[in-house]
Formats: structure tokens, sequence, C-alpha cells
């Protein structure tokens, strides 16, 4: 094991531990936070509550479609503003100071022009991952070496072929970091926008047992949702890392 | 030395060219190249030398087809060059332009894979190019585990699979050490004769513009225009050890007593600007 994996565990066995003690010993009361242990235990009887499955359904099915119209639609988006200088120009002020804007704000606005349901959560994980990834994908473009667009040229390469076999993948790993943020703006925007009104899934059953005093489900959930995201980004993080290794050795 | 060859083939021909481009501040416009007139001789070996910014790399982009003169005519073969690379033309530029996410092999086959060669002909050319250019046992490693030596190799072999008849080459030594760039001479100058190809190259060091050259044109300062086309005379059969001759120090020499005024108005030009 590398020093770097033996420091994280360490730190990650240490905490967990550290807060088991305080838990176990009283240190720390149960009405504020419930013990590792405990939140497993409670983990697994929520998982087998009836209303379980179907709320994991609605959240990931919304982080599914914000994340995918995210990732392609910011892919689009950066590489026409890319392509059409005047057009980048203008929105820069907007790209800039787009994350100072607090979106959940929107939120109730956004229910009133998409109604109750998946919709207005979607629409506002979308919009809030997405300008992460218009934001990648043209520093990505921009950092594309001339010489390899003029060897696009030697080759007879059409525009098609350009941006597929020579911009996609010198861009590649701005494109990755682009779509790390997306993926974890949309399980923000969602579980965020669950948690403030919606009527269902993860965050709205987080938010649920908070108003309940149910601390038990509540931290079970927690600790589901951090699982969940933990697993998702190690995948892409890995996958990224296979894709990486071959250039910088 | 100076002189006009007898009636060679003629590969490829520049007629008035100049190339005037808009100044990067907006204001006003830059005389970069011409007018010139040449005729790139068929199998021959041909370097550009000239002062930093006279207009040798816009020469070759223009010859390219990588940028329209303002201008005057270009020909490959008897065919106008307007505005797209030739087929039959392969050119190296002096930056790293290996894919770093493709293997050596990979890299190599990119232009026969996009243009439709079969898979078996690929094959073939790639073997061959991989060898001649000694990047067999690299031949699974990806750019960023090689020097920039083999880099260029990986370029170079990347067009040679292409079988150009004119090969194009941007000062390809440029980032290379004085060794390196000897040996690399060596072996352009081994892959010009095996395959018959002309080439033209750019270049700012006087000797390797005179070690691998059948005729080499100095170009003024900016607009570049040559102002003499020195040939060597040189065997075909050569190699670095040329240089140890003793008439070798003499075309340097001259190159050099026609450069250095050009190179001094260069000098003042640039920090006039």
């Amino acid at each position: 094991m590398k020093k770097a994996t033996w420091i994280r565990t360490v730190i990650l066995v240490g905490a967990v531990g550290a807060l088991e003690l305080a838990c176990d010993t009283g240190a720390v009361p149960a009405a504020m936070v419930i013990a590792p242990s405990a939140m497993v235990l409670a983990l697994i009887k929520t998982v087998q509550s009836d209303d379980f499955g179907s709320n994991v359904e609605r959240t990931l099915s919304a982080v599914a479609v914000a994340m995918s119209l995210s990732i392609v639609g910011g892919f689009a988006a950066g590489f026409v503003l890319h392509a059409i200088p005047a057009l980048r120009r203008a929105f820069n002020p907007f790209l800039a100071a787009y994350y100072a804007i607090p979106h959940f704000a929107f939120y109730p606005l956004l229910i009133v022009i998409f109604g109750l349901g998946q919709l207005p959560l979607i629409v506002l994980a979308t919009l809030f991952a997405m300008v992460a990834m218009i934001v990648a994908t043209m520093s990505g473009l921009d950092r594309v070496p001339r010489v390899l667009l003029r060897t696009a040229r030697v080759h007879h390469l059409s525009l098609a072929d350009e941006i597929w076999h020579i911009r996609l993948p010198a861009a590649a790993p701005h494109l990755l970091s682009g779509l790390k943020l997306a993926v974890s703006y949309s399980f923000i925007g969602v579980i965020g926008g669950e948690f403030i009104m919606s009527t269902g899934g993860i965050g709205h059953e987080i938010a649920f047992a908070y108003d309940n005093f149910d601390n038990a489900r509540m931290y079970a959930l927690i600790l589901f949702v951090l699982l969940v995201v933990t697993s998702f980004n190690m995948a892409v993080y890995a996958w990224e890392r296979r894709l990486m290794r071959r250039r910088s050795a | 030395m100076k002189g006009e060859g007898a009636s060679p083939k003629v590969c490829a021909r520049l007629t008035d060219v100049t190339r005037v481009y808009p100044s990067r501040d907006g204001h006003g416009e830059v005389h970069a190249l011409g007018p010139l007139s040449f005729d790139l001789h068929a199998g021959e070996f041909f370097s550009v030398v000239g002062p930093s910014g006279c207009g040798k790399s816009t020469l070759l982009d223009v010859l390219a087809g990588l940028a329209l003169p303002s201008a005057g005519t270009v020909e490959f073969e008897g065919k106008p060059v307007a505005g797209a690379v030739p087929d039959g033309v392969g050119v190296v530029f002096q930056e790293d332009a290996s894919f770093p996410w493709l293997t050596v092999e990979d890299n190599v086959a990119f232009g026969l894979r996009r243009s439709g060669v079969d898979a078996a002909e690929t094959r073939r050319r790639v073997e061959f190019a991989i060898g001649f250019m000694g990047l067999r046992d690299f031949r699974h490693a990806y750019p960023s585990q090689l020097s920039g030596g083999m880099r260029q190799r990986v370029c170079i072999a990347r067009t040679l699979v292409l079988q150009p008849r004119l090969i194009l080459l941007d000062e390809p030594f440029g980032a290379l050490d004085q060794q390196t760039r000897l040996l690399m001479g060596d072996e352009l100058l081994r892959l010009w004769r095996e395959t018959s190809a002309t080439v033209l190259l750019i270049t700012h060091a006087l000797d390797e513009a005179n070690l691998l050259s059948d005729r080499i044109g100095v170009m003024s300062a900016r607009p570049g225009r040559f102002i003499d086309i020195v040939e060597t005379g040189w065997p075909r059969d050569r190699d670095s050890r040329l240089a140890e001759r003793a008439d070798f120090g003499a075309v340097t020499s001259r190159l050099w007593s026609l450069l250095r005024e050009e190179s001094m108005r260069a000098m003042g030009q640039r920090s006039a600007a």
C-alpha cells in the first residue's frame, strides 16, 4: 500500500473510531449524533423498508438525467462558445459570476414554472452542473496545441474527424475535470433540491427524518448518500487515472 | 557555387509569392514574405536559412498549402496549391506533434487509418517506418515515455508512412541537443536517399543546412526574399562526417557572410517592434 493510502486509511479509521468511542461513552449525546455502528445497523433496517427502493430510484434517476444533460449540453455549449469568440466575450461575465448565484433560491420559481415533481429538480441540478462542464470544455479546447490542429490539416481530416480524433482526446484531461464536477454538482443539485421542497427522494427522506427527530433513519440515509456519491466519484476517478496514466509516465 | 541547374524536373514552383497579414495589434499589416520566386527540383535536398522572423516558416506554410499567398502562385507537381495540403506532401513541425494519447505504433499509423488504407498495407508500411526510424523497441510506448528526439522520430515516421514525394520540415531538430541533431541529420539524409523524395528543410543552423543540402536558399530580413541560392556540390551519399572535410567550412563561411548583415537588420526590426 502506498504511503498516501496508509495516511488516508489511518485518518478515516481514526475519525470513525473516535466518533464511535465518543458516542459509546456518552461524550456525544445520541440526540446529536448516533454511533457509526448504529448508523450501519439503521441503514440495514432502512434499506429493507418498503419505500426505500422507490426513493432511491427517484433520486438516482433525476441525478442520471441531470448529469447526462449537463455533460452533453455543457460540452456542446462550451464548444460553441469556444468556436465563436464574440459570443464567448459576451457570455464571459455571466460564466465568471455564475457560481456566486444561490441557485437553490430559484427553486420555488422553478416549481411555479415546471410544477411539482422531478422536472424542477432536474432543471435545477442541470443548471447547477452544466456551467462547470462549459467552463472545462472551453478551457480544454483553448489548450489544444496549435501544432496538432495543423497536423490534422496535413492529414486532410474533416471537421468531424478533427473534433473526434484530435480536439476531444487532446482536451480530455480538462473534459474529465468538468465531468467530475458535473457528476458532483448533479448529486448536490438533486439531493439539495429534494431537501428543500420535494415530496419524495432521498433528500426529502433525510429532511423528513430530521423534522421528526428520527436520528437513526436520518443518519442511515446520510450514510447511504455518502456511500453512493463516494463510490460513483471513485469509479470516475479510477477511470480518469487509467486514461491519464499513459500520458504522464 | 551559385548557379542554375541544367533543366531539372520541377517538384514545386513559387512564382512572385508574397504573404501579407494583419499585425497583431490590429493596426496596419506585416509584409512577411516576398515577392519570391523559385523552383524546387525533384529529388533535391533544399534548405532555407535566414534571420529570425524573416518568413521562413511562412514560406513553408504557403508551400504546404497551410496558408494562402497574398499574391503570386504556388504549384506542386504542376498543379496549383490552393489553401489545402496537396496529396504527396508531408510536413514535420518543430513542435512536438505526436499524439500523447496514442502509442508510437498508433501515432505512426494515424494518417493511413484516416485515409482508408487497408489494414494489411497499413501494417506493412508502419512496420517499415518504425524499423527505419529505430522505434521497434518502443512501438507500444506512449510519447510521454520517450525523449524529445524519439518523439520527433515518431513524427517523421508518421510522415514517412504516407510515402510523400515532397517532405517539408520546419526546424524539426530545433529543440534537440547538438549531438542528437547530428545523428537525426544522418537519419534524414538516409531517409532522403532511400525514398527519393524531395526535401525542403527550414533551419536556422548554418552547419546543419550545409551538411544536409544540395542547395541552400539564403533569405533576407523581413520581408523574406532569397538573396542567394548556394549550391553545395556535396555527393548524394553523405553523412555528418562531411563536416571533417576542409571545404565544408568554406560553405558555412559563405552562408554567414551572406547572412550577417541581414541578421543585424532583423535584430534592428525586432528591437523597433
